[in-house]
C-alpha cells in the first residue's frame, strides 16, 4: 500500500480518542439496526433482501431501458435530464446554468455523489458559493475535510471538535452541548436557505416509471434544499435506477433499518418535475444529472457489476472490522470501508489503487449485512486476481510472483513439500514449546518480520502431522 | 438387491458388504497449517473420529488447499494446487477438515477455479459435497453431540469467520462443548468479530491485523475464560500469538483437542 496509507492507519491506530469514537459509533448503529432488522420487528427481512439483489440485478442488466424511461417521464413533467461523463461536465453544467439565471448561492444537501466529484470545491474555483446543509457535513465543510463515513460523514469529530470549530470558524462562543451547537448552525443555514438560487441534493432513488427523485433524510434540509430554491438540481450515479414506484416498498424497509435502524427516516420526499400551475411550493426548474464517472466500466463486467447494487447504507462499513480500526480518512477515496474498497478501483481503475482489495481479512461481515446482497468477499478475490494480473504484466512485484510459483509447486509434490517442511522446521526454534517473541536470523524473512511486529511466533513442533501419524 | 452389487467397490475403496460389517472410512485432510504447526489438532481429530467408530484415513500426499495463492490472487498457483487436492481425494467418500476455513475453500471456491475445465470442475462440485468441517461431520454425520469428553476449563468460543458465514457453524461446536464435563462455557461479546488474521493480510498490514486481534484478546480477557476455543488453527494461531505477546494467561485449543480430552 501507499506510504500514505500507512502512515494515515498508523495515526488512526495510535489514536485512542478516535478509535474510541469510531467503535462507539459504529457500535451504535450495529445495535441499532440488530434491532431494526429483528425476526420479531421484521419476519421477511431475508427475502426482503433477497428481493432487493433481484430487482437491482434486473435494473442493472437493463439499465439502458430503464435509464431512457426516466428520462421520458422526467422531460415528461417538465424537468430535463443531463448525461454527464465525469466532474468537470457536471461543474460545467452547473456554472453554466448558475451564470445564465444568474445565481450567486447554492445550498446542498448531503450527497456522496458530489463529493466523489468534488463540486463545492469546483464552484468554489469559480467563486460560486455552495453551502452544505446536512449538519454533519456543514461541519466537514468548514473543517475543510471530507466524510468519514457514507452515512455519518462527522462520525469522527466528537462535540468538543464541533465546538471548537464552531467558536473559530463562525466567531461565536465555543457551545459544547449538541442541541445548542444544531441551533448555531440552524442559525446560519436558515439564512441561506432564504438567500440561495439554487438547490443542489442527491438522489437515493431514481423511480423510472414516474421520473421521480427519491430522497429520504432526518434533518429535513434536503426538503428545503429541493423546494426553496427557484431551481433545484439533482445529481445522481446511473445505478440510482429503480424500475417501479412500488419497488420502494422493499427499498425502503431497508435502507433506512440497515443505515440507522430506523424503520423510515423522518422525512421521504418523492420529487418529480418543477412545480406546476396551482402548487403553492417547488422549484421553477427542475434538472437530474446522470453521472456516470466509471460506472459503465463496472457496467461492462457482468461478474462484478453486482457492486452498482449499492444503496449506500454504510452498514458494511459499520461492521467492517478493518473500518473500525482505521476509519474512513484512510481510505484513499470518498466511498470507504468494504464497498469503498470495491467501487474505487473499479470506478479509477484497478491500476489506480491496486493494494486497496488485500486490505481486508475477508471476513465476510460486510456481505452479512448488506441490504442488497453484494457478495463483497467475492469481489475483492476477484479484484486481487485482476490486480496480480496487472502486476505481472508489468513485471511489478517479483519475489512475491516468484515466491508463489515455487509454493504452489512444491504444494504439488509432497514428496517435496515434506523435505522442505522438515528443512524449515530444522531451522525453526521449537522454544520448549512456548511462542517465540523474535525469530533467528535464517527465518529473518519480511512476512516473519510482519508477523512479529505484531504477535509471536509459534514454536516448531518437534514432528509434523505426517510424521506422528506414521509412527500411530 | 443383486447379489453381485455387493462386491461394487464404492468410494473410499470399499465394497457394499464391507461398509456393513466394517467401520466406515473417512479421509482426513488435516491443513498444512496443522500438519506443519499444529501436529496435536490433527491427531485429536482422528482420535475423536475412531471414537466414533470410524476408521480413520490420511491420505499422504495431502499438502494445502491453495487458499493463501487464491487469497493473494494467484488463480493459476491456487488452480494448480487445487487440482492436486482434488487428484489425492478422489475416491474419498467423506473428507473432514479441522478447519471452516479450508473447508469454504474446498466447498465454494474450487469450482470456480476451473472455468475452461468441465471436468475438473464436475469433480470440484463432486468434492463439495463431501468435504466436511469436523464439528458439521460430527452432528450432522455422525449425528452425535456427546463424544464423551471431559475437560475441567473456563473456555470461550471464538467464532471463526468462514465456519460462522459460509457454513452457518454457530451453535453446533457450542452444543458440543455443552456436553463436555467439567467445561464452563463464558460467551465473549466479540465471539463474532474477525480475529484479523486473514491469510497474507496478517503480514501485508500487520499493524491492522495486530490491532483486530488487540479488539479480539480484550473480549477474551473480560470473560475471565482460561482457554479460547475454535474450529480454525489459523484464527487461534492469530490469537495465541497476540495473547502470548500482551503476556496473558489464556492459552487457546482446537475444538478437536477439547473433544479429545477425558
Amino acid at each position: 500500500m501507499s506510504v500514505a496509507f500507512d502512515e494515515k492507519v498508523h495515526k488512526t491506530l495510535a489514536d485512542a480518542n478516535l478509535q474510541l469514537a469510531i467503535y462507539r459509533a459504529t457500535g451504535r448503529l450495529i445495535d441499532h439496526r440488530k434491532h431494526a432488522v429483528a425476526a420479531t420487528v421484521l419476519p421477511d427481512y431475508q427475502e426482503l433482501r433477497t428481493q432487493a439483489n433481484a430487482i437491482k440485478k434486473h435494473t442493472i442488466d437493463h439499465l439502458d431501458h430503464y435509464l431512457e424511461q426516466f428520462e421520458a417521464n422526467v422531460t415528461a413533467h417538465g424537468g430535463k435530464v443531463i448525461y454527464c461523463e465525469d466532474a468537470t461536465e457536471v461543474a460545467d453544467f452547473v456554472l453554466g446554468l448558475a451564470k445564465e439565471r444568474g445565481a450567486q448561492l447554492i445550498v446542498k444537501s448531503k450527497s456522496m455523489t458530489t463529493e466523489e466529484i468534488d463540486l463545492n470545491e469546483r464552484l468554489e474555483h469559480h467563486k460560486l458559493e455552495s453551502v452544505e446543509t446536512d449538519l454533519g457535513e456543514y461541519i466537514l465543510q468548514l473543517a475543510h475535510q471530507r466524510p468519514y463515513h457514507i452515512v455519518a460523514p462527522a462520525l469522527h469529530l466528537t462535540r468538543y471538535d464541533v465546538g471548537d470549530l464552531f467558536a473559530r470558524t463562525l466567531g461565536v462562543a465555543n457551545e459544547t452541548v449538541v442541541e445548542k451547537q444544531t441551533l448555531i448552525a440552524r442559525a446560519v443555514l436558515r439564512q441561506k436557505f432564504l438567500a440561495a438560487d439554487i438547490g443542489i441534493s442527491g438522489a437515493n432513488f431514481l423511480v423510472a416509471d414516474s421520473g421521480a427523485v427519491v430522497l429520504v433524510e432526518n434533518e429535513g434540509n434536503a426538503r428545503l434544499t429541493t423546494s426553496a430554491p427557484r431551481i433545484h438540481i439533482a445529481v445522481a450515479g446511473i445505478e440510482k435506477l429503480i424500475p417501479r414506484a412500488q419497488d420502494l416498498a422493499v427499498f425502503l424497509k431497508l435502507l433506512g433499518r440497515s443505515a440507522t435502524g430506523q424503520a423510515l427516516t423522518v422525512y421521504t420526499s418523492f420529487l418529480s418535475g418543477p412545480r406546476r400551475a396551482g402548487e403553492i411550493d417547488g422549484p421553477e426548474e427542475f434538472y437530474v444529472v446522470l453521472l456516470n464517472n466509471g460506472r459503465t466500466r463496472l457496467l461492462a463486467d457482468r461478474a462484478k457489476r453486482e457492486s452498482l447494487y449499492c444503496i449506500r447504507c454504510g452498514a458494511c462499513l459499520n461492521h467492517c472490522p478493518v473500518y473500525r480500526k482505521i476509519g474512513g480518512h484512510s481510505f484513499p477515496w470518498v466511498y470507504s470501508g468494504p464497498i469503498g474498497a470495491i467501487i474505487t478501483p473499479q470506478f479509477l481503475g484497478i491500476e489506480h489503487e491496486p493494494s486497496l482489495p488485500f486490505a481486508s481479512s475477508l471476513c465476510g461481515a460486510c456481505a452479512e449485512v448488506c441490504p442488497v446482497k453484494i457478495d463483497i468477499p467475492k469481489v475483492l478475490l476477484d479484484l486481487r486476481a485482476e490486480a496480480k494480473q496487472a502486476e505481472g504484466r508489468k513485471g511489478a512485484n517479483r519475489m512475491e510472483r516468484l515466491a508463489f510459483k515455487i509454493w504452489a509447486w512444491v504444494m504439488c509434490h509432497p514428496r517435496i513439500y515434506e523435505m522442505a517442511a522438515m528443512v524449515a522446521a530444522s531451522v525453526a526454534p521449537a522454544g520448549n514449546g512456548k511462542w517465540l517473541r523474535s525469530a533467528p536470523a535464517v527465518m529473518n524473512l519480511p512476512p516473519v518480520r510482519a508477523w512479529l511486529s505484531q504477535r509471536d511466533l509459534p514454536p516448531a513442533p518437534a514432528k509434523s502431522f505426517r510424521q506422528l501419524w506414521r509412527k500411530r | 438387491m443383486a447379489n453381485s452389487e455387493l462386491w461394487i467397490v464404492r468410494g473410499g475403496g470399499t465394497t457394499l458388504l464391507q461398509s456393513l460389517f466394517m467401520a466406515q472410512r473417512v479421509s482426513i485432510f488435516v491443513t498444512c497449517i496443522v500438519d506443519q504447526l499444529f501436529p496435536n489438532v490433527g491427531l485429536a481429530m482422528a482420535d475423536v473420529l475412531e471414537r466414533l467408530g470410524y476408521q480413520v484415513d490420511f491420505p499422504e500426499d495431502q499438502t494445502c488447499c491453495g487458499q493463501p495463492a487464491f487469497n493473494t490472487g494467484y488463480r493459476r498457483e491456487a488452480c494448480q494446487v487445487a487440482r492436486h487436492f482434488l487428484k489425492v481425494f478422489r475416491d474419498s467418500e467423506y473428507v473432514v477438515v479441522p478447519s471452516g476455513s479450508c473447508t469454504s475453500m474446498i466447498a465454494h471456491h474450487f469450482h470456480d477455479l476451473f472455468p475452461e475445465d468441465p471436468e475438473a470442475r464436475r469433480a470440484a462440485e463432486a468434492l463439495a459435497q463431501r468435504v466436511w468441517e469436523f464439528s458439521k461431520f460430527v452432528l450432522e454425520v455422525a449425528r452425535v453431540d456427546d463424544v464423551g469428553a471431559r475437560l475441567e476449563d473456563v473456555v470461550t468460543y471464538h467464532d471463526s469467520c468462514h465456519a460462522l458465514r459460509e457454513f452457518g457453524i454457530k451453535n453446533g461446536p457450542r452444543r458440543l462443548l455443552a456436553n463436555v464435563r467439567g467445561l464452563e462455557l463464558r460467551e465473549m461479546d466479540a465471539a463474532e468479530e474477525c480475529c484479523g488474521f486473514g491469510g497474507t493480510f496478517s503480514v501485508k498490514f500487520p499493524e491492522i491485523s495486530g490491532g483486530m486481534a488487540g479488539t479480539k484478546i480484550d473480549s477474551i480477557v473480560r470473560t475471565g475464560a482460561k482457554t479460547v476455543i475454535s474450529v480454525d488453527s489459523s484464527c487461534l494461531m492469530q490469537i495465541q500469538g497476540a495473547l502470548a505477546r500482551a503476556a496473558l494467561p489464556v492459552r487457546t485449543m482446537h475444538l478437536a483437542e477439547v473433544l479429545a480430552s477425558r
